[in-house]
This record gives structure tokens, sequence and C-alpha cells, in this order.
């Protein structure tokens, strides 16, 4: 890509993330922040472009372990923004219903609380 | 460009093209990030977008060591899962700021794998390669440390408190030169290879940067260095895509630094101070060492029973939490505690300071899950002018956000900053483990006005305490 076409899209990129957060309730500005946390975890795609040409022992020692930063950067990043506004989800509370419906079984749900102490 | 990256770079319009579904995600994402209801869509959205960018990325044919790129991804995607089911609500915020650190870190390293590949192709360096390599190599150094030193700092791992020594400034001032020097040495150097060591160099003396930089920040003041160093981050990867010429890379990266930095400047608005003045001033360290230390000064104790009797008959309370109810785990017994009263005829409300806990949004992430109606949550502005009518406040573990010298005394380090006028108050009952200052290091004169009464307990007993009396009535 020509260098003076990059520097058009990062000039309307820097506008565009300018704009889009306007008026954030308090309330939001940290999962909102964990989310933008864990969207520069694409980061990691320039971990798997470097290790394409990775030929040293060093080389390649870099770029596995920027790649595993990366993925934690993504992964935990998106899991806990979800875990994080899953508080704010007002849920549709009875107890009992939930418990009878065959849907209630979700996977590792329990554990998403934390213990106490 | 000619450079030989450019064979790694996506060359088919397909590729290209699912690289622009995955930034409008990215777009589409952070903008419902933003509204309540929608924002857990927006981030699962987000999720998506980024789902589809390392897919189409690992797809491409020029990607090799495909068993070393799994053990990253396995390894990476198992800490994070891991990680983020076990942490607890009340860690969240060091969470973020060790997840920012890793995506910092791994902008360093990428940076130094390509600058390896560069010399291995020989000799001269383009500069429009060179620069976005050592801006992305120096900003994730900053921030991989700098974001440790935050986790380690939420983590009590080191003291909240500023730590730092005379001529800090001139140090950091110095170190920035020698980066920049570096740098430039690095870039205008045609007629050899550059120096692999002083790249290595500049690597250190950005990590030593961020550590100093971050070190004399006071803890209460973390949530804002982490999102500052969040939309650093974000700078280092939109560097990287420059450097590796990938249009995803450049929208994404500058995407979060740019809403990153919009985001900074709120939260630290919402403290009512400015960026330069929270990370370059420190918080007052030793200025009010001797009020804290000097006399003794009476305060009035209260058990639980008192308490609840003062509660019980009160016509309306206002809850005021802090760090102290998150490291309790007391959201639910604050919650009980709020239900008895309210069969008791009491109003009550929960009064959230903006920076109230380790982050903005903290206090409503733990009241939210313990099932605090929202309409209860009253943000600062809106409660202050109602703290005269009210009759008891309670404050829960929170210690700066309540300080009066924010208001009254103009040589506070806190002064100026906004704060829940529980003094304004009929009563304040303070629960609290001890007299210790809070996360600013200064002392609460709140804790010694007649008005208020202290109960000293772990936040969780004494709701429950409390809770239990007032059944009891």
């Amino acid at each position: 890509m020509d260098l003076m076409t990059e520097i058009t899209i990062f000039v309307l990129a820097a506008f565009v993330g300018f704009e889009v957060i306007s008026k954030v309730p308090t309330t939001l500005h940290t999962p909102l922040m964990s989310q933008t946390n864990a969207i520069h975890g694409i980061i990691m795609l320039g971990g798997l472009i470097v290790i394409g040409t990775a030929d040293g022992t060093l080389d390649k020692v870099i770029g596995t372990i920027a790649i595993a930063f990366g993925t934690i950067n993504i992964v935990g990043g998106f899991m806990v923004t979800d875990r994080m506004l899953g508080m704010f989800t007002r849920k549709p509370k009875p107890k009992a219903d939930a418990e009878s419906k065959p849907s209630g079984s979700s996977p590792a749900g329990g554990s998403d609380r934390p213990d106490g102490g | 460009m000619t450079l030989p990256a450019a064979a790694f770079s996506p060359s088919s319009d397909f590729v290209t093209a699912c690289y622009i579904v995955a930034f409008s995600l990215f777009i589409i994402g952070v903008r419902q990030g933003t509204h309540p209801t929608t924002a857990r869509r927006g981030n699962l959205i987000a999720a998506g977008g980024m789902a589809i960018a390392v897919a189409i990325t690992l797809s491409l044919d020029v990607i090799g060591n495909g068993v070393l790129i799994l053990i990253g991804i396995l390894i990476g995607a198992l800490v994070g899962a891991v990680a983020s089911r076990r942490v607890q609500m009340t860690q969240m915020p060091q969470m973020v700021a060790l997840y920012n650190g890793v995506g910092g870190g791994a902008a360093a390293l990428i940076a130094w794998a390509e600058f390896r590949h560069q010399l291995a192709l020989g000799g001269d360096i383009p500069l429009d390669v060179m620069i976005p390599i050592l801006f992305s190599a120096v900003i994730g150094s900053v921030s991989f440390w700098g974001s440790n030193i935050a986790f380690a700092k939420l983590q009590e791992l080191i003291s909240g408190r500023p730590i730092g020594f005379p001529g800090q400034h001139i140090v950091n001032a110095v170190l920035l030169a020698a980066i920049l020097a570096g740098c430039v040495v690095l870039s205008a150097n045609h007629d050899s290879s550059p120096s692999q060591g002083l790249f290595i160099a500049v690597l250190i003396a950005a990590a030593i940067l961020g550590n100093l930089f971050v070190l004399p920040i006071g803890g209460a003041d973390m949530p804002v260095v982490i999102s500052l160093l969040n939309a650093f981050t974000g700078l280092a990867a939109a560097a990287a895509g420059f450097a590796l010429d990938n249009v995803v890379l450049i929208v994404a990266g500058t995407l979060v630094g740019s809403s990153g930095t919009i985001l900074t400047i709120a939260m630290s608005r919402a403290m009512n101070r400015s960026i330069g003045n929270l990370l370059f001033s420190g918080f007052g360290a030793v200025a009010t060492g001797a009020a804290a230390g000097g006399e003794e000064r009476p305060v009035t104790s209260i058990g639980a029973q008192d308490a609840a009797i003062k509660l019980a008959y009160a016509d309306s309370v206002v809850f005021v939490p802090g760090y102290g109810m998150a490291v309790a785990q007391a959201q639910h017994a604050v919650k009980e505690l709020a239900n008895e009263l309210e069969k008791h005829g009491v109003r009550v409300a929960f009064a959230i300071h903006p920076v109230a806990g380790r982050m903005p949004g903290h206090m409503n992430v733990l009241l939210a899950e313990a099932d605090v109606p929202y309409e209860q949550l009253k943000e600062m502005d809106e409660i202050n002018p109602e703290m005269p009518q009210t009759d008891v406040a309670v404050v829960i573990g929170a210690n700066d956000v309540t300080n009066p010298a924010a208001k009254n005394d103009p040589s506070s380090p806190i002064a100026g900053m906004p704060i829940i006028e529980v003094n304004e108050a009929r009563e304040v009952i303070v629960i609290k483990r001890s007299l210790s200052p809070g996360f600013a290091g200064i002392d609460n004169d709140l804790f010694y006005e007649p008005n208020t009464s202290m109960l000293f307990s772990d936040a969780k007993q004494a709701a429950a305490d409390i809770a239990w009396e007032v059944q009891e009535l």
C-alpha cells in the first residue's frame, strides 16, 4: 500500500475513533475501555505475519510469545468485557423458571460468580 | 513500496475485503459499546470482527511455522479464557491492565522481529518501515512495563502510594531524549546496517521509562493511567500496521488510540484534574504526612446495634460504596441491608462517585451484580443536592471520594476533586476497618466531624451485622 494511502486511512480512522466515543455514561467507561483494549489485540495478526518469515530460534521464540500475548489480549479482553456487561443486563429473574427450562444447562454457568470472601 | 515484507501483506482483494468487514465490525462494536442496552452486543460484534480478521490471516499461504502459531494461540487462549473466568469482579481493573500490558508487549516483540527480518534482508531499511517499527517498539515497551506496574499497584504487590525520588522528572526527560536520539541514529544510518544492540538498548530504555512513568502515580489515579496506556497500545498496533503494510492493524489500532484518548480525557475530567497534572505531579506523597501522623484526634465509634437503630428510624439513607466494599465482597450483604431498611419504610439510594473503587463504573458493576435496581444508583451530581435532606449517609469502604478537604482545603493534594458531600447529611456512619488513609495516602477530615460515627469492621461483616440488628428491631 502507498504510504500516503496509509496515512489517509490513519487520519480518517482517528476521527472515527474520536466521533464514535461521544457521551458515554460513566458506568460504561470501564467496559468500553476493556473492549477497546481487546480490539488492540489485533496486534496478534502482526505476530502471525512476522513468524511466517522466522528462521532462527530467537525469531521463532519472539514470534510465538508475541502470538501468545496477542491471543491473551484478545480472548481475555473480550471475555472479561462480556462478563462485566453481563452484570448490567436485566435478568428475567424467577429462579424456579430458570431451573425448569430445558435450556437452563448453560455450560459453566455457575462459575461466573465470584466465590466471595 | 517494493519491500519484500509486502509479500506477506494481504495481496488478494478478498483478504482486504475481509479486513474491511472486520474493522467495520470493530467500529460498530465500539459505537454500540457506548450505550447500556447495546453494549454487550457491541462487544460480541467486535469479537466477531476479530475472529474474521484472525481467520483470514491464518489462511494466507505465506503464513509459516504453523505448529508454533498453534502453540502460541493455544497458550494465549487458555491463559486468557481461564484468567477472565476466574477473576473476581473486584479485580477487573488490574485484569484490564494486564491484558493491555501483553498487547503492548506483543507490539514491542513484533517490532523487534520485523527489525530482525529487515536486517536479514540486508542493508538499508527504508524510513517508512523503520520509523513505524521504532514507534511500535518504544510505545509497546512503555505500555507493557507501565501496565505491569499498574497491575502490581492495584493487586497491591507493591504499594499503591506514589513511589518516586527527587529529580525523577529530569531522569524521565533524559531517558526520553536518549530514546529519541537512539531512534534517530537507527533511522539515519544509511551507510551500514543499523545496530541491533542499539535497538535493544532503545527497547530497554523504553522499559525503564515505562516503569518510572507509572511508579510515582498514586493508585487512585491508576484507572486513568490504564486508559492512557490502552490508547498507547492502540497506537503501537497502528504503527505495526504501517510497518507490516496491514490495513486492519492500522484502522483498529488507530481506532483504539483515538477513542482511548477520549475515554482518558473523560475519566480525568470526572476527577476534575487535567491529564498533565495527574501524570506529572504525583499525588502529594509527603505534603500531608504531618496531619496524618500528628496529633491524635478524637473520633466517635459506634456498634452495629446503634447503627441499626439510626438507620431503621431514618427516612432516607444513602449508601456511599468504595473500594473497601469491593475487597470485602460486601455488595450482597449491603443489598440485604438495603432490603431490610426498605421493609422499615426507609428510602434507600446508592451514591456512586465517578471514580469510586479502582475504575469508573466499578461500583455500578458490583452493585448490579448484587441486583441493586438501576434507579437506586445515583451519580454524584444527582445525589449531592439531596445530601442535606438525607438522614444518614453510610460510607462503606470509601475514603478519598468523601474527603471534605477536597472542597475546603486548597492545599490538599486532592483539592478540587469533586466529592460526594456526605458531610452535608444529618449523620454519617463510616464503615471502615481502621483510620488508615485511603489510596491517595491522605487523612480524611470526615472521620473527625461531630456528626460522623465510625464503625470499625470489615464491610461485609458490618453490613450483615447491621442487617441482622435491623431485623431484630
